[in-house]
């Protein structure tokens, strides 16, 4: 994608954005869902890195010592419920600011479907309004057995 | 190797991954696996895991700019969600089920295959007239999209939407299997099978993986298969490279020989992965 075309469809869409707040329907379906996928991203990688950052803080050991590194890549247990995650970010732990990070970052999608619903609902769009619903309930469905079975 | 050295590897490789990734149209993860199981010893189930949650990364990063751009057609992509997260829930499962040996095999052949589809892709195939179909009318699942090179709008129909949420199905479980985002498989789904335009089917493959992604990744972090050490710096790197690429090279870069150069490297990684499948 190239820079030009893209500027020049944003002022496109931004006139209709214009058009369309005089009116009672203030939702700009793309422009909402395009945005929350962006700045959730963005949300995400933050964390990751500050997370990376303070981890190197606290284990100044991880500069020098390789044996640390065997004991990090082969099996071991990994924080993998919601409450050890925030457990974690509670005591400052590096690797649990990570952990947050990447789970803002697997429930951009899932906030993206849930948007969708809401601007189908909105266009009374019943047929779509199920679909949608469908999709999120798997999402939902996917965590609930995971956790189920972890 | 240390910790700190090993973060900085797999930092650059994820970027490397990222932009030829983005080069070529499809996620890092097909590139990253191989380098962190083969070269980096990581185990498998956790190189799976951190290729998943890079694949949402990138995948949301590009759709951002597909939606703004209303290149992505949103209808299409929520009605065959419900068949590839489905299917992702599917493959998820499968992955806790199988040995990794089945992993590294059926990933090989996948790799295989896309090396091949990618070659096909290069020849532009023949124009004839799109079937009506009654299903499609009723889902309203036609659009439109900007022609850059023609400067006007260009109407399109689609049609066989449930041999497209078929095919979806087998997408979504590859890739819960493999933690990928299998875009070789969802874009000759809806190009070939469903006649979407190649831009559009691109977008909206695109689009789509993020939610696919998510599906599995819900299973694989509940399993404990998503490693902050390594996930973390897979995700920033491949974001990274994935901006990189799409912002800054894409318009010089000269994809035809880049291309040619990718189904090689893809063969021969396939090749490595069957081994490696085949011995173990």
């Amino acid at each position: 994608m190239s820079e030009g075309p893209e500027s020049q469809r944003r002022e496109q869409v931004v006139a209709t954005a214009l058009e369309v707040e005089a009116e009672p329907v203030p939702l700009v379906p793309e422009l909402l869902i395009s945005d929350l996928l962006r700045y959730g991203v963005l949300a995400s990688l933050t964390l990751v890195t500050l997370g990376t950052l303070v981890t190197f803080l606290r284990h100044p050991d991880y500069l020098v010592s390789s044996e640390a590194l065997q004991r990090l890549t082969a099996p071991h247990p990994v924080p993998h419920g919601l409450s050890d995650v925030v457990a974690g970010a509670m005591a400052a732990r590096g690797q649990s600011f990570v952990m947050s990070g990447l789970l803002v970052m697997m429930a951009v999608p899932v906030m993206r479907v849930a948007l969708s619903l809401l601007i189908f609902r909105q266009q009374r769009d019943t047929r779509y309004v199920a679909i949608t619903t469908t999709v999120l309930a798997l999402l939902v469905l996917s965590f609930i057995l995971g956790a189920a079975e972890g | 190797m240390t910790p700190f050295l090993f973060t900085l590897v797999v930092l650059c490789f994820s970027v490397g991954a990222g932009l030829l990734g983005s080069l070529l149209g499809i996620g890092g993860g097909l590139i990253l696996i191989p380098v962190l199981t083969l070269w980096l010893k990581v185990d498998i189930h956790y190189a799976v895991g951190a290729s998943i949650v890079s694949v949402i990364a990138t995948s949301s990063g590009a759709a951002a700019a597909y939606v703004r751009d209303r290149m992505a057609n949103m209808r299409v992509a929520m009605f065959l969600e419900l068949a590839t997260t489905a299917g992702a829930l599917t493959g998820a499962y499968l992955a806790g089920l199988v040995a990794g040996r089945v992993v590294y095999l059926v990933f090989g052949t996948v790799m295989a295959y896309s090396a091949l589809a990618m070659l096909r892709r290069m020849r532009a195939h023949e124009e004839t007239p799109v079937p009506a179909d009654a299903l499609a009318d009723q889902l309203a699942l036609h659009g439109s999209y900007w022609d850059e090179a023609s400067g006007r709008e260009v109407p399109y129909r689609v049609t066989r939407p449930l041999l497209g949420l078929g095919l979806m199905y087998v997408a979504g479980t590859v890739s819960g299997l493999l933690g990928i985002g299998s875009g070789a498989l969802k874009v000759p789904a809806m190009d070939l099978a469903m006649r979407l335009p190649l831009k559009v089917s691109t977008a909206t493959s695109n689009f789509m993986i993020g939610v696919t992604a998510a599906a599995s990744a819900g299973v694989y972090f509940a399993r404990g298969y998503i490693d902050p050490f390594i996930a973390g710096p897979v995700c920033v790197g491949v974001t990274l490279g994935a901006w990189l690429g799409s912002r800054h090279l894409m318009a010089r870069m000269n994809s035809t020989w880049l291309r040619g150069l990718f189904v090689f490297v893809l063969l021969w990684v396939a090749y490595e992965m069957l081994l490696k499948g085949w011995v173990s």
